[in-house]
């Protein structure tokens, strides 16, 4: 199996000062590494503090059989706890192997309007259903 | 992984306006009477509002006073609240967000649709707000408004649909409190268009943006679309504002944000070459 990458593009454009974006790159165990019982539980791996702007980021992966279950920021990019609750400072992590629902441990989905016509065939749908 | 160790998310799911309408509750009121009749009272906002709003129902307020039948004094103080916002969106989108538009050519048309979505849902969600102890997460159609009650418990994990792949997930945003809006093409084709051209965005698949509200975070990802290739240099000099573009090539740029009175991160994204390309 391939090695597991997750860029998290917290800050990634370009300045004018540098021509590479701002990212931090965090390499997890290859998948025949990891856990194999096959269970949610898997290995945790923990990114280094990428320093932005605003503050250290951090974020945490949950890597079940070569599978990324989970993506958590850690640290976030603010200085008390009602900063941390206002979304202004919300960081999209973006994953470079995008993750099908299931298996990224979400609670919604944002997306494209979703028409009631397509609302069957779409991810949001399948949260909906493992949770009634 | 889960939110809330030990705790069961319930979850709620009905449709109006065309739409499906999803709710996530977690904490005390998760599942009671209390839950119920609260999303009983969500789902009756956004019934009313349709009544007032749709471009689908001849007899609505819109379509009259799109048709000329009545004036904007004689519609509810709502009507007048949505135009309100929508013109101010107008202002500040350059024109390139507009509730009247048409196709080259064609009639100009009054649709307040790029409005009324993240404001319904916003006003939908008061009910929620006086569920004691309990946060919650309201979807209407892909576009979200959360409340998390402890600043330090988990946030909301909210998945952003990849608009080239609608089964995958592009990125993951933790959201405590705040609304998630998305726009693009992806499911009805191209609806959203530059009201200056009347022709739809080229270059760009989707624009995903967080906001205090819903309302807000609705109409700035509608006009950062519009905008086409310009979207997220326009979107970084909106206040309180955080976001990711995604590129008809697959390629993202993620907006950090202006906060309130950053005068350098402003500087900084007139400045910055964004475009990833």
């Amino acid at each position: 199996m391939s090695t597991l990458t997750v860029v998290t593009l917290l800050f990634g454009y370009h300045t004018s000062t540098s021509s590479e974006p701002v990212t931090s790159v965090l390499a997890a165990p290859a998948g025949g590494a990891s856990s194999a019982n096959g269970a949610a539980s898997g290995s945790t791996v923990t990114g280094p503090s990428v320093s932005t702007r605003w503050g250290p980021v951090r974020v945490q992966l949950t890597v079940a059989n070569g599978t990324i279950t989970g993506v958590t920021v850690v640290d976030y990019p603010t200085e008390n706890g009602k900063d941390r609750a206002i979304n202004a400072r919300a960081v999209p992590i973006l994953v470079q192997e995008t993750l099908d629902a299931q298996s990224a441990d979400i609670d919604m989905v944002s997306g494209a309007t979703v028409t009631s016509e397509g609302y069957l065939e779409s991810l949001q749908a399948a949260l909906d259903q493992a949770g009634l | 992984m889960s939110t809330l160790a030990g705790e069961r998310t319930a979850r709620y799911v009905a449709h109006v306006m065309g739409m499906p309408i999803s709710l996530a509750l977690r904490g005390r009121h998760a599942a009671d009477d209390d839950a119920r009749a609260a999303w009983t009272d969500v789902m009756a906002v956004l019934r009313d509002v349709d009544v007032v709003f749709s471009t689908y129902r001849a007899d609505s307020f819109v379509s009259r006073l799109g048709r000329g039948e009545v004036s904007p004094a004689d519609c509810p103080p709502e009507v007048q609240e949505v135009l309100a916002l929508g013109k101010a969106a107008e202002r500040e989108s350059g024109g390139a967000f507009s509730v009247r538009r048409g196709r080259p050519g064609g009639p100009v048309e009054l649709d307040p649709s790029g409005v009324v979505k993240g404001w319904a849902a916003e006003r939908a969600a008061e009910p929620l707000r006086t569920l004691p102890g309990t946060d919650f997460c309201l979807s209407a159609g892909g576009d979200l408004v959360c409340r998390t009650l402890d600043p330090d418990g988990p946030p909301w994990r909210i998945g952003i649909e990849d608009p080239r792949n609608l089964r995958r997930l592009i990125a993951v945003v933790p959201l405590h409190t705040g609304g998630v809006a998305t726009s693009g093409g992806a499911h009805r084709g191209a609806h959203v268009v530059d009201a200056r051209t009347g022709r739809a965005p080229s270059g760009i698949a989707s624009v995903t943006v967080m906001a205090t509200s819903l309302t807000d975070a609705d109409i700035d990802a509608t006009a950062a679309y519009a905008q086409g290739a310009a979207a997220a240099t326009w979107l970084q000099t909106r206040p309180g504002r955080t976001g990711l573009v995604v590129w008809s090539d697959g390629s993202t740029t993620s907006v950090p944000g202006v906060t309130p009175g950053s005068a350098v991160a402003a500087a900084g994204g007139r400045s910055s070459p964004f475009h990833p390309r």
